[in-house]
């Protein structure tokens, strides 16, 4: 062996071997799980079901219901992440004086767990004593107090705008870095030919930054998507099982009800949506992009 | 006139924005120092009439919150310290070397960052158990090493690609092997990169949580979360204590974010643009 080659090999040996023990190994483990009996209370009865915990599944209005929630939760959340995001890149584009300060503290939530974000929230959120009710109250906007958390007609909603909360500053971060490597003169030509500012945006600085909005767009939808921990600090999942989606539900599989089989059979549905979402993802948006042409 | 309107209402966006982002960590702030008597009268009082340190001393009193803070501490840097030298390692092959599976090792890092952990979870509780490693502090240093490895390998090779390698070529022709070339002379220019990535690992270490409620339930061993966590059933209706819990987790990362968030931009966007 070269002496390159044994560099090589031994600075990547670490990092790898920790991967395969504890995370490839587990994960492969969680994967043979989905297909067993495996209740933490019960592990004289391991045995292999086919797919059963997938038909239970599919039976359990819970679940259903969080499946139904998750496609609400990605979605708005997104939207709403990438929408704000954006216009606020957009407009701290230009330098000016106290940028650096401002930026340090709007986008300091991405310092906080989600956990710790959805207390914070579920304390403003307070049906009686909250301060959002307080202020929509004050501002003569509702006259009586709203449960945000409570009213299942509400609770969805709620834990949106948390997490829409959160995760702003991801995309203006990462927008505003994309906008601001975007070539000058590219605008000089434009401005040549006449283009006004609308123009601009959508014949320079958007195809130039498309390819960073595809990858951001489409790591942060399956991190909305896997992170239950904003739900599991607001809701916990109420009420009564409204705001579940998919990862909380199988966290609450796991750390409460201790059926690991099941909670992996939620993780395989989830591995498969996801993998169906970024092919369809990646289809469409590649497909899209080469109409432009 | 149009360009100042312009300007104006950019401003405004920019105001409201700061209020909403900046206003939830004022309330959690300013409910922790409230009297509990306060905390729960109507109506709501935007500024205390008296501040007070109570649901501070409440917090040291009723747990062993300093026990907590001191564990989570411990972890945190030991997990991050450990990432930083497996991911330098890691990160600089990648970053200099074109070899066979080079593809399908950044797929693998890729890959980690999209699955759903938490399938995982049980699994590594059973692996954790039968190592007796439950209720043992090693089991989140070790996790959380492992976790964050492919990440900071990942922001680190962002980091390493923007050194010129003919700085430690050079180093090597006065006759250092590379790990020394690598050790005296890349990472010095390296430290912004390096020290951003560690807190970006500290951070995340920080902050979580379902591992460690897993892992551990001996009260000595609690990280912080776990305690919140525990805090959340015990405590469920005392926002004074609840809060002030909250404001002592969350400061040290607001605080750590401020200082390093230009790198951390920078190695995040520098790693995804190259990967």
């Amino acid at each position: 062996m070269s002496k390159e080659r044994r560099y090589i090999l031994l600075s990547l040996l670490p990092a790898l071997a920790l991967l395969l023990v504890f995370t490839f190994y587990p994960f492969l483990q969680g994967v043979v799980m989905a297909f067993q009996n495996y209740v933490l209370f019960d592990l004289t009865n391991v045995k292999f079901i086919g797919f059963q915990n997938f038909e239970t599944a599919f039976r359990d209005a819970k679940f259903l219901s969080a499946l139904e929630n998750s496609a609400y939760w990605v979605f708005f959340s997104l939207v709403l992440q990438f929408l704000v995001g954006l216009s606020l890149a957009l407009t701290l584009r230009k330098n000016f004086r106290g940028r650096g300060v401002y930026q340090g503290f709007v986008f300091y939530s991405w310092a906080l767990s989600g956990f710790l974000i959805g207390l914070i929230w579920k304390w403003m959120f307070n049906s009686q004593i909250g301060v959002i009710n307080d202020l929509l109250m004050r501002t003569g906007l509702i006259d009586t107090r709203i449960g945000f958390l409570s009213d299942p007609k509400w609770a969805m909603t709620s834990v949106i705008i948390a997490n829409v909360w959160y995760g702003i500053a991801f995309f203006a971060i990462m927008l505003l870095a994309a906008l601001q490597s975007v070539p000058a003169d590219l605008y000089e030509a434009a401005e040549m030919d006449g283009a006004g500012g609308l123009r601009k945006f959508f014949s320079v600085t958007f195809p130039y930054i498309l390819p960073t909005v595809i990858a951001t767009t489409l790591l942060r939808a399956i991190w909305i998507f896997n992170d239950p921990s904003i739900i599991y600090g607001l809701t916990n999942g109420g009420p009564a099982g409204t705001t579940h989606i998919l990862s909380s539900l199988m966290l609450e599989k796991i750390i409460y009800g201790g059926d690991y089989g099941m909670a992996a059979a939620i993780g395989v549905i989830m591995i498969i949506i996801l993998m169906l979402y970024t092919v369809f993802y990646l289809f469409s948006t590649r497909s899209e992009k080469a109409g432009d042409f | 006139m149009k360009l100042r309107l312009l300007t104006g209402l950019k401003s405004l966006y920019l105001a409201a924005y700061f209020l909403i982002m900046v206003f939830p960590l004022y309330w959690i702030v300013i409910t922790s120092l409230k009297p509990k008597k306060e905390i729960f009268s109507l109506p709501i009082q935007y500024w205390p009439e008296k501040l007070t340190l109570e649901n501070y001393a409440n917090i040291f009193k009723v747990s062993k919150f300093h026990v907590y803070i001191g564990n989570s501490l411990l972890i945190s840097v030991i997990a991050a310290l450990i990432v930083i030298c497996i991911a330098t390692l890691s990160g600089y092959v990648m970053a200099r070397f074109q070899f066979r599976g080079h593809k399908q090792i950044m797929m693998a890092f890729f890959m980690t960052q999209m699955l759903p952990g938490f399938i995982s979870l049980a699994p590594l509780y059973l692996l954790m158990s039968d190592m007796n490693l439950i209720n043992n502090r090693l089991s989140l240093v070790l996790t959380y090493t492992v976790m964050l490895i492919p990440f900071s390998t990942i922001m680190l090779r962002g980091f390493f690609q923007r050194i010129p390698s003919s700085l430690e070529e050079a180093a090597m022709i006065d006759g250092c092997s590379r790990l020394t070339a690598l050790i005296r002379v890349i990472i010095p220019v390296m430290l912004p990169g390096i020290a951003s990535t560690f807190i970006f690992a500290f951070v995340q270490n920080w902050n979580e949580l379902f591992m460690a409620v897993m892992f551990i339930d001996d009260e000595s061993l609690k990280t912080l979360p776990v305690a919140m966590n525990s805090f959340v059933m015990k405590f469920d209706v005392d926002w004074g204590s609840m809060s002030a819990g909250t404001v002592l987790s969350v400061i040290p990362t607001v605080v750590l974010f401020a200082f390093a968030q230009r790198y951390i931009v920078e190695g995040l966007t520098q790693g995804a643009e190259k990967g």
